[in-house]
């Protein structure tokens, strides 16, 4: 699994931090999404394809 | 025709409804009927990267063709839903068409409120679908006069989308400030600062009563309860939304404000409501409530979905919404009422980058960051733990629901 991010496209609400902090952060000056693990463990994959699906924004893409 | 799982609606909830079956491994038939004829597009952006332009409407679409397809669902778009039979779970069109479900799912949203009684004239516009936004998109033309009836979410990005094209640009409303409503005294009047300074004219604190303009003409300009008349030459109407559950008026459903659900989101066995049509009583307020947010269009989905297969999980989420006006990105999470006593946590006012507290009765209910996203999710968690404490207990009489549908065994 890779996780893709398009920052233009993020709006900071931080929806994805809360579905799976381990992978995703924010930036403290904007919020904008900050991935932390391009490639999560297996274990985290639901939880990372929970927070693409939360983004309000569309801006997480998973490549599986 | 029979599917397993009817989805009525094809805007956000419904298209992450069918997502989270699919995710969550359900391998049957799903029919997803939409009423207008595109494929699922998003809406936040129709009040601000389409209405100015930044964005042609393509880029508002939900998903990719591909993406769609691999749902294995089948769309039935164009297909207005006209009644339901909540016992038997059929749902009939109006080209006649008929769809009977083990499981129906109510997604068809909100449509605007209209401006009552007004007499039909051109240059009077609401904002809700793509068209909307299309067809006022080409009446701001920089220079014109534009009045903005309602200073809601929408009504206020509307202005700032319309001031940065260069419109002189009035906002009227009933309330002292914009988004007075949503987000209290405090925060409503550092953003009518920020209006102001932008350019906008602020003519708040006062009702609108009608337009003005010949019948079958062009709007003139709005009328305020003084009698005074804001000329215009074009309106937005953005006073609010309302349930779209007209057809399901005969459907044995309770609707009052939205379709009625339990803590599930069930309206009655094996008909769920998900998105901004759904009202369901929220056990960690005790309460009731209707959302109109993006979020809540795709948690709930996951929610209902997980219910649908079975999962026992009552819906509770801590809202979130945004809103995007000039440089001020604002989030808000929980709940702002209007009596909350509100303190800068983080940040400061003047400075328009802060994180607000909302607190009722020493209890945090929510917080709203300006230009500080971070720093306010990171105090989401005061509101995560004020719900989670045992809230004004109201008994749900309510059983536990179950499942209609098992999921496919996964491997």
């Amino acid at each position: 699994m890779k996780v893709v991010v398009d920052e233009e496209k993020c709006v900071a609400a931080g929806q994805c931090v809360n579905a799976a902090m381990d992978v995703f952060d924010q930036r403290d000056e904007d919020g904008i999404v900050v991935v932390l693990d391009e490639h999560p463990p297996a274990e985290l994959a639901d939880d990372v394809r929970n927070a693409a699906a939360i983004c309000p924004a569309l801006a997480i893409r998973i490549e599986e | 025709m029979t599917a397993r799982v009817l989805v009525v609606g094809a805007s956000a909830s419904g298209l992450s409804t069918v997502e989270a079956l699919r995710r969550k491994g359900y391998a049957g038939g799903i029919t997803v009927l939409g009423d207008e004829p595109h494929a699922p597009y998003d809406r936040p952006p129709l009040s601000k990267q389409v209405l100015s332009g930044a964005w042609e409407p393509e880029r508002a679409a939900l998903r990719a063709e591909e993406q769609l397809t691999s749902l294995d669902a089948e769309f039935l778009l164009g297909e207005t839903a006209v009644a339901l039979d909540a016992e038997k779970r059929t749902v009939r069109t109006a080209s006649g068409r008929e769809v009977t479900a083990d499981a129906v799912v109510i997604a068809t949203g909100v449509r605007a409120r209209r401006f009552p009684g007004a007499p039909d004239l051109t240059g009077v516009h609401v904002l809700r679908s793509l068209e909307d936004a299309l067809a006022l998109r080409g009446e701001l033309v920089a220079g014109r006069r534009l009045v903005v009836v309602g200073e809601g979410v929408l009504g206020s990005e509307i202005a700032a989308t319309a001031r940065t094209l260069g419109l002189e640009v009035t906002l009227a409303g009933p309330l002292a400030a914009p988004m007075a409503l949503q987000v209290g005294p405090v925060v409503s009047g550092v953003l009518a600062g920020l209006h102001t300074e932008r350019g906008v004219t602020l003519r708040l604190g006062e009702g609108v009563v009608g337009l003005t303009g010949e019948e079958g003409g062009r709007v003139s300009g709005v009328r305020l309860a003084s009698d005074e008349v804001l000329p215009a030459d074009v309106v937005v109407v953005a006073i609010g939304a309302v349930p779209a559950t007209e057809w399901l008026a005969d459907s044995g459903l309770a609707l009052d404000n939205g379709v009625v659900c339990d803590a599930w989101c069930r309206a009655a066995e094996g008909v769920y409501a998900v998105g901004d049509v759904a009202r369901w009583h929220h056990e960690g307020l005790g309460r009731s409530v209707r959302l109109e947010n993006r979020t809540n269009a795709t948690e709930q989905a996951m929610a209902v979905a997980g219910v649908i297969l079975g999962e026992d999980r009552p819906y509770a989420p801590v809202p979130y919404f945004w809103t995007d006006q000039y440089d001020a990105k604002l989030q808000v999470h929980g709940f702002l009422p209007a009596d909350a006593e509100v303190d800068v946590v983080e940040g400061d006012l003047a400075a328009r980058r802060f994180v607000a507290r909302y607190r009722v009765g020493g209890r945090v209910t929510g917080v709203l960051g300006w230009n500080m996203p971070k720093q306010t999710r990171l105090r989401r968690q005061e509101v995560v733990d004020a719900l989670q404490e045992p809230a004004v207990p109201t008994p749900t009489t309510v059983p536990v629901p179950t499942p209609v549908i098992t999921p496919a065994p996964t491997h």
